[in-house]
């Protein structure tokens, strides 16, 4: 159990910050929506640029191990387009709808929400209705 | 201590966020993202009467994602409840116009607004549909926010980039069209 004590700790951090930046807040996604603060675009632009760089550190220190002994790679996604761009668009609808994408779903229940936890039943709901029609969707 | 009540500004939380990516392949060689979670959970409960494909692959390989999700959870509650920022939300005063006129009583007041999340047939109706499209549109697009508009784009992945632009148009029609309509 004891090696997943770290998973653990760096996902307090996670839920930590995503209250205190207020990204789990609906005010905060629509006043992003309608680009009225520079907030939310702020936390999202540097996140991806720290992710850049210390990626691309990794990626040049050359062979590296996990501290559970794996080699370390960045594993490319499936190619593709019309899945990404289709279900983009209706997870877009569904965050601009209720201001929570799945990592703040998580963080607000853990405030006690009972609507973070009602979402949460319906991304799962939804998840499941996804899984039973894959083969019936264009990908 | 006063820093662990109040809001952070973008340029602490932002960067955070992003060392997610680098850490989690330090600990683990693990790929930072949320939504595979909503997979594994439907993995568990899948009644053995009942079998989807997607559902059917060792779930256990994957815990120390849902230890991560209850760690956020508990992150969540530390500063939300423990450490609750007792001021509003400091919107700008564009976005409180904006949400006035919408009849958002009491904008920024609470994280989410008491109108769309207090307990009613009506909002929990809207919620559990909103959240369908969440889970729906995420394993459809194979990520969401962290795997896709962190993780995907800051490793220069041009699926990520269809999945944000999706995301984003999604968000977008929502937020204009439907939520200025929601309350009236």
């Amino acid at each position: 159990m004891t090696r997943y004590i770290p998973y653990l700790l760096v996902g307090v951090v996670f839920g930590f910050v995503l209250i205190k930046s207020e990204a789990a807040s609906w005010y905060r996604i629509q006043e992003m929506f309608h680009f009225q603060s520079f907030h939310m675009f702020g936390i999202m632009f540097s996140a991806i640029i720290t992710a850049f760089i210390t990626t691309q550190i990794i990626k040049r220190l050359g062979d590296r191990q996990a501290m559970d002994g794996q080699r370390i790679e960045i594993p490319d996604k499936p190619a593709g387009r019309v899945s990404y761009i289709a279900g983009g668009v209706v997870f877009g609808l569904g965050w601009g709808l209720i201001g929570l994408c799945p990592g703040p779903v998580f963080a607000l229940a853990g405030t006690g929400s009972i609507g973070a936890i009602v979402v949460l039943a319906g991304a799962l709901h939804g998840t499941w209705l996804y899984g039973a029609l894959k083969r019936y969707l264009p990908h | 201590m006063d820093w662990l009540y109040q809001p952070w500004p973008w340029y602490v939380a932002g960067p955070l966020i992003g060392l997610m990516v680098p850490t989690m392949l330090f600990i683990g060689n693990r790929s930072f993202g949320i939504s595979n979670n909503l997979r594994h959970l439907c993995a568990i409960t899948q009644p053995p009467n009942v079998d989807v494909d997607f559902f059917r692959y060792n779930w256990k390989e994957h815990i120390w994602s849902l230890v991560f999700v209850i760690g956020t959870g508990l992150g969540g509650f530390l500063a939300g409840v423990m450490f609750a920022n007792p001021e509003p939300v400091k919107l700008s005063a564009a976005a409180q116009d904006m949400l006035l006129a919408w009849g958002f009583t009491q904008p920024g007041a609470f994280l989410v607004p008491d109108e769309l999340f207090h307990t009613s047939v009506r909002n929990f109706t809207f919620l559990f549909a909103s959240g369908v499209l969440v889970g729906f549109g995420t394993r459809y697009a194979g990520g969401c926010t962290s795997g896709h508009a962190i993780t995907g784009l800051s490793t220069l992945q041009l699926p990520s980039l269809y999945a944000v632009l999706g995301i984003f148009a999604g968000g977008l029609f929502a937020s204009w069209l439907l939520v200025p309509r929601m309350l009236i």
